[in-house]
């Protein structure tokens, strides 16, 4: 019963802290409703017992990508922003895909599997330790896909470099 | 003392309640009163880190330092605290009202939130938590967002340009902070202060600050820049900025800035101690050496634990009577430059010497 009622909790108040991100007109609100958003994703995390996705989410998406979110809207000139539209002129065709698509996840429903257990149960997590666990399963099991997702964020910063050196010298 | 309480609070609340609710109720209520005492006994330290930071800083230029206040100056704190109290509240016409009321409340809660993790002596933590060490660096990433938004929302040039710096500062040397703590994350293989600092008392010398030497300086400097304070205090450079941030701030708004700047050297010289100094703990050596100190029950050791946080304390203060400001590329190239490709080292090299010592895992 507990259960359901936090899950409810964090699922009802992430929906609502999306739609005042998008909706509010001065965009520094906006990343402020993010910054709580963020905080609710690391309490449904925390609520899976995962505590290190939990910190990670904090720290990373709150403590770096946000501030970096927020000193581009900062340093907008935020007067216009305000003034102007709010949403693209476009907006009625992403609201009728997104329609689509939520059609289709609802029917998709249905055929709904669940899939094998696997040997990490909430258990041996506790008793491992959040962290120790997923150490271990990132540096053995999965390490190539680890090192390709650490090639590819490689490859966006090299490009960001030469995008940038190539500014100067022009 | 939550035995004690237990066994006087269940009996009455059971009747009430029934034995589950009840057992809660008893637990919540020892948080609670954990938290006040935690929170409490840390103004109190904050209050007195102002005074001795004037002492000391007094006494360094040759000066005395307050002396007017109570017997040598000892209630200046005090009647500081009563008269920001007091004082008018301005709020400036341009400044975005409800951001402008958040942001020393967002600055002044994740500081005071931190203070949950440490464990201050054997046992005694208000949430001893498995990701201790990452929960510290993630409210010291929120309390950045207390600065930047008290920067923009007052509507003025130095609050932003402040608040501006601030924010680079902060992303900058948290990184090199966060990656100096791995070495001792390697060492100590958790994340858990308490369980730093236990590993830390079974090691030889006692101290990881020695075999750690490269990350505790890489520490050391990121810990000035996390807190904004000299040499690296740009964001509220008063010779080019005005106060830099906090400039349209007044009254208790001002002080919870105050107040959150202070708790936060406080928390910075109590992760130093925790994963660098051994944290309640003396080295083995010299327990050895006077066997008594073994039978002493475990809230003695306290003491240790404040003696090294001031010690850490004394620096910051040592250090700001001493050196000049920084400039702002110089800033950014120590820490881009020079921290964190030394973190870099320090880990690597630390992974390296476990391996050899232990053997792959």
């Amino acid at each position: 019963m507990l259960q359901q009622l936090f899950f409810a909790y964090y699922a009802v108040m992430i929906v609502l802290l999306s739609l005042l991100v998008v909706t509010r007109r001065n965009p520094v609100h906006s990343v402020m409703w993010m910054l709580l958003l963020f905080f609710h994703i690391a309490g449904l995390y925390l609520f899976l017992n995962a505590e290190f996705i939990a910190a990670i989410q904090v720290i990373v998406y709150a403590g770096a990508i946000l501030v970096l979110f927020l000193f581009v809207v900062l340093l907008l000139n935020l007067k216009e922003e305000i003034a102007g539209r709010r949403f693209a002129g476009s907006w009625p065709a992403g609201l009728f895909v997104s329609g689509l698509l939520f059609i289709a996840v609802t029917l998709a429903l249905g055929s709904y599997v669940q899939g094998p257990v696997g040997k990490y149960s909430i258990d041996v997590i506790r008793s491992e330790t959040h962290t120790k666990a997923l150490g271990t399963l990132l540096y053995t099991e999965y390490l190539f896909p680890f090192e390709i997702a650490s090639l590819i964020l490689l490859v966006a910063v090299v490009g960001a470099i030469v995008l940038a050196k190539r500014k100067l010298r022009s | 003392m939550t035995e004690m309480l237990a066994s006087f609070l269940i009996p009455l609340l059971m009747p009430l309640l029934g034995r589950e609710i009840a057992d809660m109720a008893v637990n919540i209520i020892v948080i609670l009163i954990q938290i006040a005492v935690v929170i409490g006994v840390t103004l109190l330290h904050v209050a007195y880190a102002t005074y001795w930071e004037r002492k000391v800083i007094g006494h360094m230029q040759l000066r005395l330092g307050p002396r007017e206040v109570g017997p040598f100056g000892l209630l200046q704190p005090i009647a500081d605290g009563v008269k920001l109290f007091f004082k008018e509240d301005i709020i400036p016409a341009t400044a975005d009202k409800p951001i402008f009321y958040l942001a020393p409340v967002i600055f002044f809660a994740s500081a005071l939130t931190s203070l949950s993790v440490l464990p201050f002596f054997d046992g005694f933590a208000v949430a001893n938590i498995n990701i201790g060490l990452l929960f510290l660096l993630a409210m010291s990433s929120l309390g950045a967002y207390g600065i930047v938004m008290a920067g923009w929302s007052s509507g003025s040039k130095y609050s932003f340009l402040g608040g501006l710096r601030a924010a680079s500062q902060v992303i900058s040397y948290e990184i090199a902070m966060g990656l100096s703590l791995v070495g001792v994350m390697i060492m100590a293989g958790s994340l858990n202060l308490t369980e730093i600092v236990r590993a830390q008392h079974e090691y030889p010398v006692g101290l990881y600050a020695v075999p750690q030497i490269l990350g505790f300086f890489v520490f050391f400097v990121a810990m000035f820049a996390e807190t904004n304070r000299l040499p690296f205090d740009l964001p509220e450079a008063e010779s080019e900025l005005v106060a830099g941030y906090f400039t349209e701030y007044s009254g208790f708004r001002f002080a919870m800035f105050f107040l959150g700047e202070y708790t936060g050297m406080l928390i910075m010289s109590s992760i130093g101690a925790l994963c660098f100094l051994g944290g309640w703990t003396l080295p083995g050596f010299i327990m050895k050496a006077l066997p008594f100190l073994s039978s002493l029950p475990p809230f003695v050791w306290v003491i240790v634990f404040l003696a090294k946080v001031y010690f850490f304390m004394f620096l910051y203060y040592w250090v700001r009577a001493t050196l000049p400001r920084y400039r702002y590329d110089q800033l950014m190239n120590i820490g881009w430059k020079v921290l964190i490709p030394l973190a870099l080292v320090n880990i690597v090299v630390t992974g390296l010497a476990k391996i050899w010592f232990r053997g792959m895992p």
